[in-house]
């Protein structure tokens, strides 16, 4: 297999990864970006640029706003290889990928420098009968209406907390669709704690006044919505058929056949961790984030981190840390000055601080609740191994003290996923039986490759074609 | 079970229909969608079985995180069905169980 050369390899397609290619482009990096999904614009502008839907302002400014920044993108002169997953990659920028579609086969890039922008995921959180069809992520449900412009049918209860709760549910007002019950779980004890930002969430522009927006809508339909809900349950025999839930300790219960939920979302670190870069617990985000610097490059030289994945801070913060991020791999591969890197930077960097202002408030106010974090002993934990939370306290009595013995114990986080469903709360279940730090429980040793492979798109890896561009040189043999 | 789907199709923009086979039964749906976004759209809401305790499951995160809407695709097994788009004439089954080691 023959390795492809580049400045500036870039994985996810989202704000922070076109912004990202743009800025690099503008300097003069060859830049390849790799994106597993097929259009650009990563979740939070998904299908922007080929809505299906008849009238995509449904889903808001905020939404349709994307489009603006894909068309930069693909006219940046980056070259993007959509449906690409890059499924390992080493300390010195060496990525092995598996391209489908067009030119589909596998091949390796050396990058001179490489940005992870593989943003995040929602926050998995377990509750009893969160394995059932029927139950689904609000973010899941989202990307439907986005990407397939399909809306949930009749009797859909809403659960949970946070921002992305009262966007679906504004999205779902103005769709038309018929929403039983918003189930609001965010705690009324975090209601003082978050009124300490209030004051430096005022800087950030327009959030809160945004916020204020989706609930007056909210609170302007016919939608019950129920505030301090305690604790959830999807009961029903082989599919959701029941939600039941609690208010002040009093029990009650909602016919539906669709259960769609949301804790907030958490940075995807499965690349950061396969590399064995540093993370650390954010006790205010509740996740594990990769440290960075000021420009977002991790503890391995060369190997940045823009947007969410390496933190929570939403699109617009995401966009800017992608462009900061390319000024700065610009300025240490040698294409302009650390002068002219601070100049551009410096104007970059004053909204970024704006933008993050909003943060603290949001994540004390939708700090999920205990019980969503350490759910009750017969609730499943890891999906794929059906392992439930019980079992890993009984682990810890036995001596575990970290998710990888855990592991080893019951195969808890060794199914398809990988962990991705499971690690968090497993911590935080272990960290609590045994009085530990998260920091010192840690989390699962990940390895490539990150996603499955197929032995075929090993021996349909790419060769070099000598009468071809540079960067299209690599075709499937 | 009866195809009485969790998700209805709201107003599309023009779009090219492709034919697809699920557990031998033929359905036409929009080219932009996704397996999975397919598989719900006629109305099947269970994919697949778990290896574990055959407990039935359905797609959950919808991007590719939750391994949940594992499906055979063509013959090839547990292939994200949330993250592969549908082609004419492709053939999906779900999966149940483990899959075979042919």
């Amino acid at each position: 297999m023959s390795m492809i050369h580049v400045d500036l390899l870039i994985i996810g397609a989202g704000p922070a990864g076109m912004s990202c290619a743009i800025q690099a482009r503008e300097a003069g990096l060859d830049v390849l970006l790799l994106d597993e999904n097929r259009q650009p614009g990563g979740q939070i502008y998904r299908s922007v640029a080929h809505s299906p839907l008849a009238d995509p302002d449904l889903l808001g400014k905020d939404y349709t706003a994307g489009a603006a920044l894909v068309k930069r993108f693909l006219a940046s002169g980056a070259t993007y290889w959509p449906g690409t997953l890059a499924w390992q990659i080493t300390r010195d920028r060496q990525v092995s990928f598996t391209r489908n579609g067009v030119n589909a086969g596998s091949g390796q890039i050396q990058a001179r420098a490489l940005v992870i922008a593989n943003g995040a995921q929602e926050r998995p959180v377990p509750f009893p009968g969160w394995t059932l069809p029927g139950v689904m992520g609000i973010g899941a449900a989202q990307t439907l209406l986005k990407s397939a412009a399909l809306l949930p049918s009749q009797r859909v209860v809403l659960a949970g907390s946070g921002p992305l709760l009262y966007l679906f549910a504004w999205q779902l007002i103005r769709s038309g669709s018929a929403v039983a019950a918003i189930l609001d779980t965010t705690p009324r004890a975090n209601r003082f704690p978050a009124l300490r930002y209030l004051l430096s969430a005022l800087r950030a522009p327009g959030y809160l006044l945004k916020g204020m927006g989706l609930l007056k809508t909210i609170r302007g339909s016919s939608i019950p919505h129920i505030q301090h809900v305690e604790s959830l349950a999807a009961q029903g025999q082989g599919a959701v058929e029941s939600v039941r839930y609690s208010v002040a300790g009093r029990e009650a219960q909602i016919d539906s056949d669709l259960l769609l939920v949301h804790q907030g979302v958490i940075p995807n670190v499965q690349l950061t961790r396969s590399l064995g870069c540093e993370h650390r617990w954010d006790d205010m985000q509740l996740c594990w984030r990769p440290e960075l610097d000021e420009w977002g490059q991790t503890s391995q030289t060369g190997i940045y981190v823009a947007g969410d994945g390496g933190g929570i801070d939403g699109a617009k913060v995401a966009e800017l840390s992608g462009a900061l991020t390319a000024l700065q791999i610009g300025q240490q591969l040698g294409f302009f000055t650390d002068t002219v890197r601070d100049t551009e930077a410096r104007p970059l960097k004053r909204q970024l601080n704006s933008h993050r202002a909003i943060r603290p408030f949001l994540d004390t106010l939708y700090r999920p609740a205990d019980i969503f974090r350490r759910p009750s002993d017969p609730t499943i934990v890891c999906r794929c191994e059906e392992v439930s939370a019980g079992d890993i306290r009984a682990m810890s009595r036995l001596g575990c003290t970290g998710p990888n013995q855990t592991k080893s114990f019951s195969r808890c986080g060794m199914g398809p996923c990988q962990g991705r469903m499971c690690g968090i709360t497993v911590g935080e279940i272990l960290a609590e039986a045994a009085h530990a730090p998260m920091q010192k429980v840690g989390y699962y040793r990940i390895r490539p490759p990150i996603k499955p492979v197929q032995l075929i798109d090993l021996a349909n890896a790419y060769v070099p074609d000598a009468n071809a561009a540079p960067l299209e040189a690599f075709v499937p043999k | 079970m009866p195809n009485v789907s969790l998700f209805s199709a709201l107003a599309a923009a023009p779009a090219a229909q492709v034919s697809i086979l699920i557990n031998d039964r033929p359905f036409t749906v929009p080219d932009y969608m996704t397996v999975a976004a397919a598989l719900l759209s006629v109305g099947i809401t269970q994919l697949r079985e778990t290896p574990v305790s055959n407990a039935p499951r359905a797609p959950f995160c919808m991007m590719g995180a939750c391994f949940e809407c594992l499906v055979e695709i063509d013959g090839v097994p547990n292939q994200q069905a949330c993250m592969t788009l549908v082609q004419p004439g492709m053939t999906i089954r779900s999966m149940i169980g483990a899959r075979s080691l042919k």
